[in-house]
């Protein structure tokens, strides 16, 4: 048992780890003074400073909540909640330091690069230490940097919205992340700017017992359009490590946001983040989120639907294999007439890997005509693996439209035997019927995205075959 | 090429087939008749390796003296083993090109074989949308046999069996498929075919006809046994 649980553990693509090169790092645990230990360190404003304060009281004033996955061996005293990689940020991929480098080229962000993407923002542990940013993106008028730069440039645009969609007050790991965080992204996009490639960020964990705590904010102001996607990977070590991430955004009247993200952290992390939009009239917002990796996740990206007409879509595939239980879901809120909504979650538990889907739809009073649509598929694989669902639905108004479909399919041997008879092996036919089971949502994917997905779940099946 | 020897299976605690032995030679045609629910289907899903099936001990399924019983489904179809199912399952999202890209990686570039399966398709009379869709999903039972022979044909196997490959087939659809495994299905490629229905016959012209009732294998013959089916059925068996 032992033996196959280690091997699953060197199998891990990702799983390698550089020596630390940081320059700053708190000591283990939190209280007061490492909260502003950080904010020194960050020379940030006194009421950001303030900000951290406050929340760091809400978060240990707050139990864990007890309604979800078991968070209840996280030893938040073991966790080291701020460390910099690097002093300053590198200008180019050449300024980086070496043990950076490798580690970047081994998941593959310069290909991603030199693949003309957009924009690349790669969080290296809790600093931004490398960002190139696209000429056109700077004539039109985009803000694409992390969230400290965002801070010291921008602090108006920055204090006008941080926190305000996800207050600390919301939940206990959105009240650490605002006590502590540390990196993320923050993107602005004028009025009517269409960006049309995706903005890009990498997210990499690559310290034991290091909690990442990044904080993202977009804000696309009317009319816009943009589509910014992360991807994870992390390393594998010993204990537990922690991510617990804010993402907030605002959508404008008759703006588009679109936010993907690939999820493969290693198994011993805890990821517990806190995705939360704001639509305006007309206003489109959509989830794409694909969790395929951490131990624990629990993740529900909601969408307010604050403006007539607005429309929101969370679009998620969950993998959880042995010893993994994906937490995640959606939350719709509708608030004003004629809104709409769309959610489809695709979840896969094998080898007693455990996923649940927890979804609200909430229709309030004078949202008249909103349309609200949940469809919930899960696919079973294996002995003991497991799938629950937990819709919640919650209307206020009599015209309402709320359908509800929600299917459990187990992969039967008779749908095994017709693959491997045309000479599939075992995980070759589990790994095709996965891949034709979440197509649904992989096709609204980016390209190359949608090819990491399927590479990064085959992966995960061949390694838990046999 | 193909060797059944004392072949028993249960299915659970019920005995399905008794000590059935017969040799299937390179390249000849067979039918295997019986009424339904004699064990004709079990025969085959037995023969492709069913993982809830218990082959009785004594028993042997051999081809090309190479046992079978012991390896698993895909490594018979790597021997040259290819079964058409009677009442093939639905596959959400993926389509035929998704598997036999699968089925195929490494023997068949995928350009080609996109042309293959047009060609093939143009051939067999498949609505070219068909080809888009997941496959078999919402498939009339004419079009999932139409794609069952297809994907025989593409695998180019030593032995096909057809499992009631006339099944919710029109006449039309039946004379399409005879005639393009005419085509298609290489000479030294051993045909089973299995059925109830002595119509197919007269489209297969097998060189030798077995007869299974109550999982025993109760008759062999050629012309003189498809008449007498034909005109008289099972009964007298």
């Amino acid at each position: 048992m032992n033996d196959t649980h280690d091997n699953l553990i060197d199998d891990y693509r990702y799983g390698f780890s550089m020596p630390e090169t940081s320059v700053h790092k708190t000591g283990t645990g939190l209280d007061a003074s490492v909260v502003n230990e950080i904010s020194a360190i960050k020379h940030e404003p006194d009421w950001m400073c303030q900000f951290r304060l406050n929340a760091y009281d809400i978060f240990q004033s707050k139990p864990l909540p007890k309604w979800g996955a078991d968070l209840s061996a996280i030893d938040f005293d073991s966790i080291t909640y701020y460390l910099k990689a690097t002093e300053g940020q590198a200008k180019s991929w050449n300024d980086l330091p070496k043990e950076i480098k490798e580690t970047y080229d081994r998941i593959g962000v310069p290909e991603a690069e030199r693949g003309f993407l957009a924009g690349v923002s790669a969080q290296y542990e809790s600093e931004v230490v490398y960002e190139s940013i696209n000429r056109e993106l700077d004539r039109q008028g985009v803000i694409f940097c992390d969230m400290d730069t965002a801070l010291k440039k921008y602090p108006e645009k920055v204090r006008e919205y941080f926190g305000t969609l996800i207050p600390p007050h919301d939940n206990k790991f959105a009240a650490l992340n605002s006590a502590v965080w540390s990196g993320g992204s923050f993107v602005y996009i004028p009025k009517g700017v269409h960006v049309h490639l995706p903005l890009q960020a990498y997210f990499r964990i690559n310290a034991e017992a290091f909690g990442q705590f990044e904080r993202t904010l977009i804000i696309a102001d009317e009319g816009s359009f943009v589509h910014y996607t992360e991807g994870c990977t992390a390393p594998i070590y010993r204990s537990s490590s922690l991510h617990s991430a804010v993402v907030e955004i605002f959508a404008k009247k008759g703006a588009r946001v679109r936010y993907t993200t690939v999820q493969n952290w290693s198994k011993n992390i805890y990821n517990l983040v806190t995705k939360r939009a704001r639509a305006d009239e007309d206003a489109i917002v959509e989830w794409v989120d694909c969790n395929i990796g951490s131990g624990i996740t629990m993740k529900y990206p909601a969408v307010y639907l604050a403006g007539r007409g607005a429309r929101g879509e969370v679009l998620s595939i969950a993998y959880a294999g042995r010893e993994q239980h994906q937490d995640t879901g959606a939350k719709m809120v509708h608030l004003a007439p004629d809104t709409s909504s769309r959610v489809i979650s695709k979840s896969i538990s094998k080898d007693g890997g455990q996923t649940s889907y927890r979804g609200l739809i909430h229709i309030a009073k004078g949202a008249e005509n909103a349309r609200a649509s949940v469809v919930c598929d899960a696919l079973l694989i294996g002995q003991a693996s497991r799938s629950d669902t937990y819709p919640s639905m919650d209307s206020k108004n009599a015209s309402a439209s709320i359908g509800h479909e929600a299917t459990v399919e187990k992969i039967g041997t008779e749908k095994l035997l017709y693959l491997m008879s045309r000479g599939l092996s075992q995980s070759d036919a589990e790994g095709l019927l996965v891949n034709g089971f979440i197509e649904p949502v992989a096709k609204e994917i980016p390209f190359e995205y949608a090819i990491e997905l399927n590479r990064l779940i085959n992966l995960e099946m061949e390694g838990s075959v046999g | 090429m193909l060797t059944l020897n004392n072949l028993s299976v249960s299915i659970g605690n019920k005995q399905i087939l008794h000590g059935i032995s017969f040799h299937f030679e390179t390249g000849k045609t067979y039918a295997i008749m019986g009424p339904n629910g004699s064990g004709k289907s079990t025969l085959a899903s037995a023969v492709m390796g069913h993982p809830d099936f218990s082959i009785h001990p004594e028993s042997s399924i051999n081809m090309e003296n190479d046992p079978l019983i012991g390896s698993a489904p895909h490594e018979r179809a790597k021997k040259g083993l290819a079964l058409s199912f009677q009442a093939p399952l639905a596959l959400p999202g993926i389509t035929l090109f998704d598997l036999m890209r699968v089925a195929l990686e490494g023997k068949a570039d995928p350009v080609d074989l996109h042309q293959k399966i047009d060609a093939y398709a143009r051939e067999l009379d498949i609505n070219e949308e068909l080809l888009k869709r997941s496959l078999n999903e919402g498939f009339s039972g004419g079009e999932r046999k139409k794609f069952e022979t297809l994907q025989i044909a593409l695998l180019d196997p030593k032995v096909a069996i057809f499992d009631e490959i006339d099944t919710g087939v029109d006449v039309d659809a039946l004379r399409t498929i005879t005639a393009f495994l005419a085509t298609h299905l290489s000479e030294k490629t051993t045909k089973i075919f299995i059925t109830h229905s002595a119509k197919l016959l007269k489209a297969i012209t097998p060189d030798e006809i077995l007869v299974i009732k109550n999982g025993h294998l109760v008759a062999t013959g050629g012309d003189e046994l498809a008449h007498s089916i034909e005109t008289s059925g099972f009964d007298r068996f």
